[in-house]
């Protein structure tokens, strides 16, 4: 390439009218020397392309046609908000009706809503015509200028800055810097406090406990019948509660960590001892609440005898104690020990020992 | 009142007042009196005027950010007609509405007051399904602006500063989404609510607190539905009204940019002034967008509430996903294994939740928040751009952006794995293992497959601008050979295929300088040069003139830079088609042909004319 140009930080400059080789990246021309005709280094901006003018702009006749169009437009416009005013008060709201492609539907929602919509649309499409047809349409220009101020206007401000800091004293008086730091770094702390103070209890041990007590029965989820252990047929899954939650104060805090899911496995395949001592005849019940973010784990698959939680996936194994066996939750699924009662009702034979729900700190 | 100022009679304090007829002079329309009378009380002229002669740019990709400003005024009027009759509360009633299969079902005031605004507010279901409609339009526009502004590099200075805005607001975007379909109180977002809160419990040490605090107590309790009311009706609008505020006038500030083109340039803005083509096209687009959201709202129902019923710990929803821009988030949960949950001096680490949940949405934003500042130091360039680039022209860039939105649509369609498993019949084991693999995979494969076809797509300009078109006309030659007319291509055409400039990758200085010393923060400096040299290694130079005329005067097919032999210029043909003959080899004479061949690669070239 010496014979062509020097080179320079990869960029190879051509001499005046000489052809080149196009391999070896950006080749840029000399320009204009020793006055030769050169070739310069780039291309030059060709500035705004010719005006093409629109049919509306030459022809009278186009002109009018799109005034036409538009005014159509906002006259449609103008039906359909009468449209509107006008179904508001003639349709009934429980008035419903079979629509094609969308079923039954609420008849005053598709009037109401079609007509404001194309009430809408119409303002809109007949603007936006109206300029694309009939508005002027040659470019402008605009000059720009740099975001940054004069030097001046620049130096009279930081200028004015420090001229005020001193004018403050601040730097003289040392003391009223530091005390003044110290107010206000400490002015929003009564705000925290109050807010963050005030916003809820502590936990203390509200989340390592549930409603479940000893010798509560087992109640089906949402009927609230206790079950008999008779009642539990293989492979049958029950959704439970405590005894008496429907009457507790808090009804939906006990809940979201009393729910319970009964399931029952024929022994056999039941793999832990605990799990098997904890249950009664091949029933166990485990807590429904996920141990990932603390979904109730709702789908029970009775051949695998795996617990999945629909939010997130995680599945549990029932016959293993409810271990993880996928997904992204890490402790098993807490057991509730039962047994039954005199009158052969499922009942709690302990409260959870271990704390319900998702993961925290001081679990 | 300076002490050496004379005394003076009352009536002189107003010497220096302007007499009323000087007033009234003016523009005598009956606009000009009514902008005169304005004009007295806040001499808001100046501004008016500079305001209705902006100029503003056309194009299609602008209409994105206009789209996100439209829906966020929808979202404000139609809000503001719900907060009339949703009640914010907990409270347990009895459902004893027009809607049946509710009848007798306890439930709380806020879900109660949801499904009477379906069924029993006229017009209500519509208001309720236009603000949730517009609400997912918004999160999407805000979403595809970003790429825009990502892939066009406007956020180069002097508009960090309103990216950095921007970022923030599409953050504050979807948890204003998030709070917004809670309110209603029903099973699925209920669910949602109870998972927020397994999120809040994850946080190391202070987890449970924050969550009783937050909660006043034990999940669900009867604070969180008005506090998210007022989250999700005041301070996050306020917000988001006020940041949006400052991301308008910067633009305004900063004048649009443009893309490159024909009599375009850094130091100018082409386009329409505001008054009147914008005024019409904004103002009717804000109806377009207002009219398309109201017909979904009519025709396609979203978040039947009814159906899902109120809001107990105990039942749950099978497929249950959160509205779509939280979708990412789900995803990352799902994904993320349960092996990262520890347990650390008897204390439970949660990381399999607290990462997904509650990390890795800040931390995507940080990142993208970060990025112009990134790419600024890495090209050491400081100067104003007001061109955009075309997104070939930035490879690299392009390709990261490419890299980031796969990584986010994996996780997106993590969070779908479940309808995904029961449509195709597939395990949803293997689905969500083939997609943990894939989150790692497929980002570093997309960036290089990016990066290629953006290389390819300049090579392509390049050679569009060097060979010009093909005309389809067909010329033998007084030889009987064939070849057929190129033309070269307009003037206008062309200017934007070579406007752009070409970034070098930063050169390291000396080690040492000139006594000998070795400088410091070299290692800094290394540093910055690989990332600038990954950067722009293998761009694509835009073609100069020199070489343009190179290839008219080889007149032949067989440029270097096309068939990568080192066959060497040969000498220029003097038939007087000059600069339209770029057929096949067969416009040359046969010995030519041969004898750069038998020159060898080393043979020198020729150059002389």
């Amino acid at each position: 390439m010496s014979e062509h140009g020097t080179e320079s930080a990869g960029e190879h400059v051509s001499q005046p009218g000489t052809a080149l080789r196009l391999e070896q990246g950006q080749v840029e021309g000399a320009g204009n020397s020793e006055g030769q005709v050169g070739i310069p280094d780039r291309f030059s901006n060709p500035g705004l392309p010719p005006h093409v003018s629109r049919s509306a702009d030459l022809d009278e006749v186009a002109a009018h046609r799109a005034e036409r169009q538009v005014a159509t437009l906002f006259g449609i416009s103008m039906v359909a908000t009468l449209t509107f005013l006008v179904a508001y008060f003639a349709i009934d709201q429980r008035t419903y009706q079979f629509i094609p492609g969308i079923g039954q539907a609420s008849l005053s929602n598709i009037v109401l809503g079609v007509s404001l919509g194309v009430s809408l649309l119409c303002i809109g499409l007949g603007a936006v015509h109206w300029a694309k047809t009939l508005m002027p349409d040659t470019e402008v220009t605009e000059d720009r200028h740099p975001q940054r101020s004069s030097d001046e206007a620049r130096h009279e401000t930081v200028e004015t800055l420090e001229a005020g800091g001193r004018a403050s004293q601040l730097g003289r008086r040392p003391m009223i810097k530091y005390m003044l730091g110290g107010a206000l770094g400490l002015f929003a702390l009564p705000l925290v406090v109050q807010l963050a103070g005030s916003l809820g209890p502590l936990p203390k041990a509200d989340l390592a406990t549930t409603f479940w007590r000893r010798g509560m029965r087992l109640m089906r989820d949402p009927e609230m019948t206790p079950i008999k252990a008779s009642d539990v047929t293989l492979g049958s899954v029950f959704h439970v509660l405590p005894e008496g939650i429907d009457k507790s104060h808090d009804v939906l805090e006990e809940k979201a960590k009393a729910a319970v899911i009964l399931v029952s496995l024929p022994p056999a395949v039941i793999r832990v001892p605990r799990e098997r001592d904890w249950g009664h005849d091949g029933i166990v019940a485990y807590s429904k609440i996920c141990t990932h973010v603390g979904c109730p784990v709702g789908l029970y698959e009775h051949r695998t005898h795996h617990l999945l939680c629909p939010c997130h996936q995680s599945t549990f194994d029932v016959a293993n104690d409810c271990e993880v066996i996928f997904g992204p939750a890490h402790r098993p699924l807490p057991q509730l020990k039962i047994t039954v009662d005199a009158k052969g009702y499922l009942v709690a034979d302990a409260p959870f020992l271990q704390p319900v729900g998702p993961s925290y700190w001081e679990r | 009142m300076s002490p050496t100022s004379t005394p003076k009679g009352a009536a002189s304090l107003r010497a220096d007042d302007v007499k009323p007829e000087a007033l009234t002079k003016g523009p005598k329309s009956r606009t000009g009196g009514l902008a005169s009378w304005v004009d007295d009380r806040t001499s808001a002229a100046r501004p008016t005027s500079y305001l209705l002669k902006k100029v503003f740019p056309d194009h299609w990709s602008f209409m994105l950010g206009e789209i996100a400003m439209f829906s966020l005024i929808i979202l404000l009027v139609t809000g503001t007609f719900l907060t009339f009759w949703f009640v914010p509360s907990a409270g347990r009633v009895i459902y004893n509405g027009s809607y049946v299969p509710l009848k007798g079902i306890p439930m709380s005031e806020a879900f109660k007051s949801t499904v009477d605004i379906s069924f029993d507010v006229r017009g209500g279901l519509i208001m309720r399904q236009i603000h949730h409609w517009s609400a997912l339009l918004f999160t999407v526009s805000i979403t595809v602006h970003m790429f825009r502004v990502f892939f066009t590099g406007a956020f180069r200075k002097p508009r960090e500063i309103n990216w950095v805005i921007g970022t923030i607001l599409s953050l504050l975007a979807i948890n204003e989404g998030f709070t917004g379909y809670s309110l209603p109180d029903d099973l699925l977002s209920g669910t949602g609510i109870r998972a927020a809160e397994g999120f809040i419990q994850s946080v190391p040490v202070i987890g449970s607190y924050m969550a009783y605090f937050l909660f006043g107590g034990a999940f669900p309790g009867e604070a969180i539905i008005p506090r998210l009311f007022t989250v999700h009706v005041l301070l996050l609008p306020a917000v988001i009204v006020g940041l949006f505020t400052a991301h308008i006038v910067l633009v305004a500030v900063h004048k649009h940019t443009q893309y490159p083109g024909p009599g375009k340039t850094n130091d100018n803005v082409v386009g329409y002034p505001f008054m009147p083509v914008y005024l019409a096209k904004s103002g009717g687009f804000f109806f377009i967008v207002f009219g398309i959201t109201t017909l979904m709202a009519a025709l396609v129902t979203i978040n039947p509430i009814w159906l899902y019923g109120p809001y107990d710990p105990s039942p749950v929803t099978a497929g249950s996903q959160p509205d779509w821009y939280m979708g990412f988030a789900d995803g990352a949960l799902r994904l993320f294994p349960g092996f990262a949950e520890f347990n650390v001096f008897g204390f439970t680490l949660s990381l399999n939740v607290f990462i997904p949940s509650l990390i890795v949405m800040p931390l995507l934003y940080t990142i993208a928040g970060a990025y112009p500042f990134i790419e600024s130091w890495v090209t050491g360039d400081k100067r104003e751009h007001h061109l955009l680039d075309r997104p070939r022209n930035a490879p690299t860039r392009t390709g990261l952006g490419v890299m980031a939105i796969s990584f986010y649509l994996i996780l997106f369609l993590a969070a779908g794995n479940d309808l995904i498993a029961i449509k195709l019949g597939l395990s949803i084991n293997d689905i969500t293992q083939t997609l943990r693999i894939l989150l790692l995979v497929v980002p570093p494969l997309a960036y290089w497959v990016t990066k290629r076809i953006c290389m390819s797509l300049q090579r392509r300009d390049h050679d569009l601008v060097l060979h010009g078109r093909e005309s389809g006309r067909v010329v033998r030659t007084a030889e009987g050979s064939f070849f057929e007319v190129h033309e070269p291509l307009p003037e206008h055409e062309r200017w934007t295929l070579v406007q752009h400039e070409t970034l070098t990758p930063l050169q390291l200085t000396a080690t040492v300088d000139a006594n000998e010393v070795r400088r410091k923060s070299t290692r800094r400096e290394r540093l910055r040069a690989k990332i600038s040299s990954f950067y722009f290694a293998d761009g694509v130079h835009p073609v100069t003139p020199a070489e343009l005329a190179a290839a008219h005067h080889d007149g032949s097919a067989r440029e270097a830079i096309e068939t990568g032999q080192d066959s060497g210029a040969q000498e220029p043909s003097d038939q007087g088609w000059v600069g339209q003959l770029h057929g096949g080899a067969d416009e040359r004479p046969e010995t030519d042909a041969y004898a750069s061949h038998e020159d060898g690669v080393d043979s020198s070239p020729t150059s002389e004319r």
